[in-house]
């Protein structure tokens, strides 16, 4: 199994697993399937300082695979809620979830679309903890369906504080607040321009520019050092197919073209 | 003292317009044999405070809720409760919240302060659409902007825990407390429904002193539930009922929802017991696995 090549879920899991290289030892916290499984590349790779739970209270001391687990995992200690909104407003934290909209200054939208604050056209999660997040430590982005109808101009509602200047009003603390990375099923994405507008990185592979720019509701801008984005390891595969995934949950939320 | 009750007598203390807050989070360790009671009873008008699950959508598709404050509501097994997305779409009232503000609130009323400060909000349209949250400028050198996050004050406040004595001290088995502690110290009267009620020196048998998350003199009154969070989960006793919440979660439609309710709230709470499959069945719900 493990001389297959990369599938397009592989190297999106990576390219969600880069977004926390380099964070030290802090909480590591992955809302969704993908993200999961790229929380627990992370951990057992390149950033071994990462703190992972089992998605609920515990901080497990290797990290478990997504969906059902015959052994239980070894605690290493306690993160009940209370210890999460503690440790992210803390700062110690970079959460990796989706979103429903992003728009160009990185503002997105989890609660609702359309109508009114009060009467939505559609109601979604809700606000969750995004607005905290966001305004308090590195946030990145997993959309697995990258089209005009997420990438829009303008998000229908902002939980999730972007680097739209008209959002921040005088004397709000800024210097918390990161969109750290986005990563489709097409590339990735950051902030890095002088305007904190939406950049492309990298390009999954096979993938081009025209494409990704046509199926995102904003010009883009694009990094000088356009690259394309790197394939999972032999040591990745393996940690994903027999260790984090091994009934390929993650083949449910992006396939291959 | 022996605050021991009926869930009959407890909602019976409930008034039309109250502000109630449930305890929990999404679908664990909802107090829902109280919530299923208020479905039955004639209280009406009330504002819910919660980190919301099926306890918020069964209020709503019963017509209980005139008015709610929510971080979010969700199924876990399900992302979003279908009963709460149809009265959000049919515009019910509602203050939505960061789920940390939400914390914020009750742990301000619970400390009798007017408010607390927090970045959470800002630069975010939980600002713009609730015009009634303040900002306010510290009085420090940092100038800094920060939420004025009110003191959310409640009526009621409604958990559901493991184990209790006659005297409402209360013991969670599970792994998180949730906020169960903010939501009683921000009420004025609390209420408490458990699996058991057992004697005092059997608390300290049942777990570590960290497990007693509330004292005596933050409960009002104890009910007798076993399975009294089904269908959401009570670790480490029962899972989740997975299938109970499709079954639940599909019956939007007001022919679905007149069947479920006949089905399962029209008798007491030993009759939806047996309805949802009895104890033997009860007892063997899985862990749920996140």
């Amino acid at each position: 199994m493990d001389d297959m090549p990369p599938t397009l879920a592989e190297t999106c899991i990576v390219a969600c697993a880069e977004s926390w290289r380099g964070d030290g030892e802090i909480l590591a916290s992955a809302i969704g399937v993908i993200p999961r499984i790229a929380a627990g590349v992370a951990r057992m790779t390149f950033a071994p300082d990462l703190l992972v739970t089992d998605g609920e209270a515990t901080l497990v001391a290797t990290p478990v695979p997504v969906g059902e687990r015959e052994t239980a995992p070894v605690a290493e200690s306690w993160m009940p809620f209370r210890r999460v909104f503690d440790t992210l407003w803390s700062g110690r934290r970079h959460v990796l979830m989706g979103a429903a909209q992003v728009d160009r200054y990185g503002s997105t939208n989890i609660a609702s679309v359309g109508g009114t604050p009060q009467h939505p056209t559609r109601q979604l999660l809700g606000m969750r903890g995004a607005p905290g997040n966001t305004i308090s430590h590195a946030c990145s982005f997993w959309i697995p369906s990258h089209r005009e109808r997420v990438f829009v101009e303008r998000v229908d509602v902002v939980s999730g504080a972007g680097y739209d200047p008209a959002m921040w009003d005088a004397g709000v603390n800024r210097s918390f607040h990161e969109v750290r990375r986005i990563v489709t099923n097409m590339a990735v994405l950051d902030f890095l321009t002088p305007q904190r507008t939406m950049r492309v990185r990298s390009l999954h592979p096979g993938v081009t520019l025209e494409q990704v720019q046509a199926n995102t509701g904003f010009p883009l801008d694009v990094a000088e050092d356009l690259t394309v984005t790197r394939l999972p390891t032999d040591e990745e595969l393996v940690l994903i197919r027999e260790l984090l995934d091994p009934t390929g949950r993650r083949n449910a939320e992006v396939r291959d073209a | 003292m022996d605050k021991t009750l009926t869930s009959q007598e407890l909602i019976a203390e409930l008034r039309d317009g109250m502000v109630i807050g449930i305890g929990g989070w999404g679908a664990r360790r909802k107090p829902m044999s109280l919530v299923r009671e208020i479905c039955r009873s004639s209280v009406r008008d009330l504002t819910i405070v919660t980190y919301g699950g099926p306890d918020v959508g069964m209020l709503c598709a019963a017509g209980k809720v005139a008015h709610l404050v929510f971080g979010f509501v969700s199924l876990d097994v399900i992302p979003l409760d279908p009963h709460f997305r149809r009265a959000r779409e049919a515009g019910l009232s509602s203050v939505e919240l960061d789920e940390g503000m939400l914390q914020w609130g009750l742990y301000a009323a619970g400390l009798r302060l007017p408010f607390l400060p927090t970045r959470a909000g800002l630069a975010t349209d939980v600002q713009r659409h609730n015009p009634q949250i303040s900002t306010i400028t510290s009085p420090y050198p940092d100038g800094e902007v920060l939420l004025a996050m009110p003191a959310v004050e409640l009526d009621v406040a409604i958990v559901h825990v493991n184990e209790a004595d006659a005297a409402g001290n209360c013991q969670v088995l599970g792994p998180d407390p949730y906020f169960d502690d903010r939501f009683c110290m921000a009420a004025k009267r609390r209420y408490v429904s458990c699996e058991r009620i057992v004697p005092t020196e059997q608390l300290s048998d049942s777990g570590p002193l960290q497990t007693m998350l509330l004292h005596r003199g933050l409960v009002d009154g104890v009910v007798e539930s076993r399975f009294g969070a089904h269908p959401t989960s009570c670790a480490p006793e029962y899972g989740i009922d997975v299938a109970h919440l499709n079954e639940y979660a599909a019956a939007v439609e007001p022919d679905a929802w007149a069947a479920y309710g006949e089905r399962y709230l029209s008798g007491s709470d030993a009759d939806y017991l047996a309805a949802v499959g009895g104890e033997d069945h009860l007892e063997r719900v899985p862990a749920t696995t996140f």
